[in-house]
């Protein structure tokens, strides 16, 4: 008699590691999903200050025009981008621009100091370090996620309910070649 | 122990290892007292005084574990940031970031006004969580340097180290009401010590000596082991800064500052100390090094904890970590 109540106690041993191993799969597919996500809420937010930016500083720097309409232009060519390496090479333009902008700003004491421009300075650099930790996280949960799925044993879960593991983001191969920074004051 | 990953394993380990012998220590002075009152403990009888005391100090534990943020915050006389000062607003986009690093919802943010450069987390747990910041420390650090300090409070939530120090907090309560009660209890008398070797009943006099020293002592053990606690979770916490901003040296550099910072913060009180970053009353004994600071304080010395981040970093001093 003790011993169908032994093997019933392993059965139901198991049973609960199937299920903890299972939903702790699950839950970590969902957190994948949801830092990838992440990164677009950032990227969108970096779209959105651009306008507000290049209008707080188009009446002082009438002279920078090359460099304002190339960030324009970086922004909508980013927004347009198809693929996923498509949108990477195009967010690294849009940050190479950006970049330039700022450092033209230098040159105008009377923006230089402008709290507006000042605050724009601050949430454009915020941005930009949110998408770097939203990516950053990103690739931390994803490689909780792919170890889950490769360790002993919950790999007998993962293969058994065909789950996938996901990919990093990475850098494209264009953007791994050193951008060129033009100090030109055109 | 070197890079961000072995200390990261390290530090659990050693925190694993503490609470389980928190909880044996607590069962065998519980056992102790109810063998030197009653003569013995059998499976049958509840373990009374043990299970008295623990009840009584998981009520105190229960309201500062649910209570507890909103009365730290009203005792340091905390608000929320003003959006409108463009060093509140950076504060506020600092701990968005770390948000996002640490996969954590955004925490409440609250900002203490006071010169003394130092910050802490309180909260029940990641979905409830508060961060408290010092003007001081707005002031002093530079970016990256405040986003390590809200990097380590990050950590903090993350690890859900304000429940392991409630907990804590109930073990060390219980065993001072244990204490308190055996002291007051066995003035009348306990169970008899046995007189002679033809002597069937009672304990051995030297077993009732020793069982009598390690209830008396046991209070103080209780609260090294729960200072060991403290200390190792600011070390996880440490870990836990680097691994978000992926910069173990900002957060040196920032308790470098915090360090030389010589003025203690007006509203922090003793309960609250082992909340923030670094101990905020500025008690010489957190620096020193030797038995008693080692053992007593709630902060591990800022050399050793820039020492370990350097580590993280790839940077090794000369001469070796502990410094004289």
């Amino acid at each position: 008699m003790y011993g169908i109540i032994i093997v019933l106690g392993i059965i139901g041993l198991i049973i609960l590691w199937v299920i903890l191993a299972y939903n702790g799969l699950v839950t970590l597919k969902n957190q994948v999903e949801n830092a990838w996500k992440q990164i677009d809420v950032q990227l969108k937010r970096r779209y959105d200050l651009i306008p507000n930016l290049v209008n707080t500083v188009k009446g002082a720097m009438a002279f920078e025009r090359d460099t304002l309409s190339k960030v324009i232009e970086a922004r909508a060519k980013a927004m347009g981008a198809g693929s996923i390496a498509d949108k990477g090479v195009a967010e690294n333009m849009l940050t190479e621009a950006l970049g330039r902008l700022f450092m033209l700003v230098e040159n105008y004491p009377d923006l230089k100091s402008n709290k507006n421009v000042l605050q724009l300075q601050e949430e454009i650099t915020s941005t930009e370090n949110r998408i770097g930790f939203a990516r950053q996280f990103y690739n931390d949960i994803v490689a909780q996620f792919n170890t889950k799925q490769s360790v002993f044993p919950t790999m007998i879960i993962a293969s058994t309910f065909a789950f996938k593991k996901a990919e990093y983001f990475q850098a494209g191969v264009a953007e791994r070649e050193a951008p060129t920074v033009d100090l030109t004051l055109k | 122990m070197t890079d961000i990953l072995s200390q990261r394993v390290r530090n659990k380990r050693i925190t694993v290892l503490l609470m389980l012998g928190f909880f044996v220590f607590v069962v065998l002075v519980g056992a102790s007292v109810d063998i030197y009152t009653y003569g013995e403990i059998s499976l049958a009888r509840i373990p009374v005084a043990t299970v008295f005391a623990a009840s009584f100090a998981s009520i105190n534990g229960v309201i500062s574990y649910f209570y507890g943020s909103s009365i730290v915050l009203r005792s340091l006389g905390a608000e929320p940031p003003v959006f409108e000062d463009p060093s509140h607003k950076r504060l506020y986009n600092v701990v968005t970031e770390m948000a996002l690093a640490s996969g954590l919802p955004m925490p409440k943010v609250y900002i203490i006004n006071d010169p003394a450069p130092n910050a802490f987390a309180t909260g029940r747990g990641p979905s409830s969580a508060v961060v408290g910041v010092t003007q001081g420390l707005i002031d002093t650090m530079n970016r990256e340097e405040l986003q390590a300090v809200i990097a380590h409070e990050m950590g903090h939530i993350k690890s859900n180290d304000i429940l392991t120090m409630t907990v804590v907090t109930v073990l060390v309560g219980t065993v001072s009401i244990l204490s308190d009660w055996a002291v007051r209890t066995w003035r009348y008398g306990g169970v008899r010590p046995r007189r002679s070797v033809r002597d069937k009943g009672g304990i051995h006099p030297i077993a009732l000596l020793v069982i009598a020293m390690f209830v008396l002592l046991s209070p103080v053990v209780s609260r090294i082991i729960a200072m060991a606690v403290s200390r190792n979770r600011e070390y996880q916490a440490d870990v836990s800064s680097a691994e978000f901003t992926r910069n173990p040296l900002a957060l040196a550099g920032a308790l470098e500052k915090i360090a030389g910072a010589t003025s203690p913060l007006r509203s922090a009180r003793r309960g609250t100390a082992h909340l923030f970053i670094s101990d905020p009353l500025k008690r010489q004994l957190d620096e020193k090094t030797g038995l008693v600071a080692d053992v007593f304080s709630t902060h591990p010395p800022i050399h050793e904890r820039v020492a370990r981040l350097k580590k993280m970093g790839y940077q090794f001093e000369k001469n070796g970590a502990k410094k004289a």
